[in-house]
């Protein structure tokens, strides 16, 4: 009996979720590559488009287009209106307290910025220290240090178990009476770690600290719930959920979006200008300086609205099954390493070969039309951490099969063949 | 399948399985450090230049895939017992042959050596992976010029 046919989920689970059917829908899926049908497992850095996405930017442009907030004419209010009906999704999709506490930025980059910028040059002090951890994101850790050159804070930094798990012990410890805020992924883009938010969260607001989450990775593949975490700031980005680029959110309460300042100056953030003084308009729309990214954020909105129609528990399902059929599958490599064995993962998996540089990894595997992500993942403290220079990382999403989890697999093989 | 074999001849992943000079000798007078913050790929490249301007030694460190790694183990074997004008040369030469389709000229004196280096000539078909086959060149130019900044392929 071969492994596949002892891991393959059930008819019956095939049939509640029908990956064939999601995979009509992504166009690019289709695509060849150097004569090989695509095998994309590289969604953790962006994923691809569902044609109900393709199709909504299209019908912007081609019927609802114009400038929002601003003509008093029907096109105007008509993208006025679904762009702001994009909040509300958003909102729900969430389960923010309302449409007000979602602030659309380029990507989840800039949303942690805002957050530095604004929040952090307000609040903090000189001493004052903003807690990360050893799995962030360049994009988590970069805004804190602009701040220790700019105001004299400090980046502290939570340590990691070898399984990749945040130490929540040392955690605690690090939460001090200088601490101003946690900011910590929800799920690790190299590990695929899983954090137990709700715990940092309370362990944090014990000593009255706020915290933000970055959900880059966790709003893709779990149920994500803002109130239920009490999160105080989370970030995310469109184009990893199978939105358009340039489409990111940060989600504030209400009562901390209130006290912080403009992040950027220009049109559509301001109440009135004159060259006496200008005053600024309430949250969110403060934070939105300029013309947005508005048929990109209609077509976030279809993206969120496609994710419910197929439904995140079946989705997550599905990931869990894909991650456990790959590990085993990848486990029958000799020489491979798995870096990241969270109890609660999602289906991110970073991995080493000893016969084989990830680059040397990465080009064989393009050569078989299995495209992965070989680098430091904008991880390079992880990496450090690891002691590695770099990993090899297959990432799946909603539209992967476990054929794919096959060619990656079998283009490993030959990898090794080569260099083995 | 044959861009890839082009890519990854056997030599080349001999050099890469088993560099040659890879060490750091003690009388080395010159060096320098390149990185290629992309993926990782850092080296370290040591020349033990004469006061004729002749390498009479050349070797290096440091971690990165079978690409760079065989790119500098070649450098080394071939720079060795060049003057600094011939490494330059070869350098330009290795350099045109990585990024553009027209073939370079060289000297007649160091055609040969030149000939050793064509094995690499694949990876112009893979534009991400020129800067594995250039990091070790580039280096090498740095630790010639004596330069005091790393070298970075960014």
């Amino acid at each position: 009996m071969t492994p596949q046919s002892q891991r393959k989920p059930s008819a019956v689970l095939r049939n509640a979720y029908d990956a064939a059917a999601v995979r009509r829908d992504f166009p690019i899926l289709a695509t060849m590559v150097r004569g090989k049908p695509l095998v994309f497992l590289d969604s953790g850095a962006s994923a691809q488009k569902p044609r109900q996405v393709i199709d909504t930017v299209r019908e912007v442009y081609e019927k609802g287009y114009a400038n929002i907030h601003r003509g008093v004419y029907y096109l105007s209010q008509y993208a006025t209106e679904r762009f702001e009906a994009v909040r509300g999704t958003v909102a729900r999709f969430i389960n923010a307290g309302s449409a007000e506490e979602i602030v659309f930025t380029r990507n989840a980059t800039e949303a942690v910025n805002l957050v530095a910028q604004s929040y952090g040059r307000t609040f903090f002090k000189p001493g004052d220290e903003v807690l990360i951890s050893e799995m962030e994101h360049h994009a988590n850790i970069v805004p804190w240090q602009m701040l220790e050159t700019q105001i004299g804070i400090k980046v502290k930094v939570a340590p990691i178990d070898d399984a990749g798990e945040l130490i929540l012990d040392a955690y605690a410890k690090l939460l001090g009476p200088r601490t101003k805020l946690v900011a910590i992924t929800h799920c690790s883009n190299v590990l695929g770690t899983v954090t137990p938010a709700a715990e940092i969260v309370r362990l944090a607001h014990a000593k009255d600290i706020p915290v933000l989450l970055d959900g880059s990775q966790a709003v893709v593949h779990e149920t994500v719930d803002v109130r239920a975490l009490d999160a105080d700031f989370y970030v995310l980005t469109g184009h990893k959920l199978y939105g358009p680029t340039g489409t990111g959110v940060l989600y504030g309460k209400k009562a901390l979006l209130a006290k912080m300042p403009p992040y950027q100056g220009g049109g559509d953030m301001i109440a009135h200008v004159s060259f006496s003084g200008t005053t600024f308009r309430e949250p969110p729309y403060r934070f939105e300086a300029g013309t947005p990214a508005i048929a990109e954020v209609i077509g976030l909105g279809a993206a969120i609205d496609y994710v419910e129609s197929i439904g995140r528990e079946r989705i997550a399902g599905w990931e869990h099954e894909l991650r456990d059929y790959a590990t085993e599958r990848l486990s029958e490599i000799p020489g491979l390493t798995i870096y990241g064995k969270a109890k609660n993962k999602a289906a991110i998996i970073s991995f080493a070969l000893d016969c084989a540089h990830p680059h040397d990894i990465g080009t064989i595997l393009d050569d078989e039309g299995v495209a992965i992500r070989a680098g430091h993942h904008c991880a390079e403290p992880l990496m450090d951490r690891l002691g590695v220079p770099a990993t090899a990382r297959a990432s799946f999403a909603m539209y992967n099969t476990m054929e794919d989890a096959d060619a990656l697999v079998a283009a490993l093989k030959q990898v090794r063949e080569m260099f083995a | 399948m044959s861009d890839l074999r082009d890519l990854y001849q056997e030599v080349i992943l001999d050099h890469g399985k088993r560099p040659r000079n890879f060490r750091h000798p003690a009388d080395a007078n010159r060096e320098a450090k390149g990185d290629n913050p992309l993926c990782g790929d850092k080296v370290t490249i040591y020349l033990k230049l004469s006061d004729k301007g002749l390498i009479e030694d050349l070797a290096f460190e440091g971690r990165g895939c079978a690409i760079s790694t065989a790119s500098a183990s070649m450098m080394t074997e071939i720079l060795k017992g060049k003057t600094e004008a011939e490494a330059e040369a070869l350098f330009g030469a290795f350099h045109q042959m990585c990024t553009s389709d027209v073939a370079p000229e060289i000297a007649e004196p160091l055609q040969d050596d030149f000939d050793r280096l064509q094995v690499m000539s694949g990876v112009r078909h893979y534009p991400m992976r020129v800067k594995c086959a250039t990091l070790a060149w580039h280096t090498m130019k740095a630790a010639l010029e004596g330069a005091d900044q790393p070298v970075k392929t960014e």
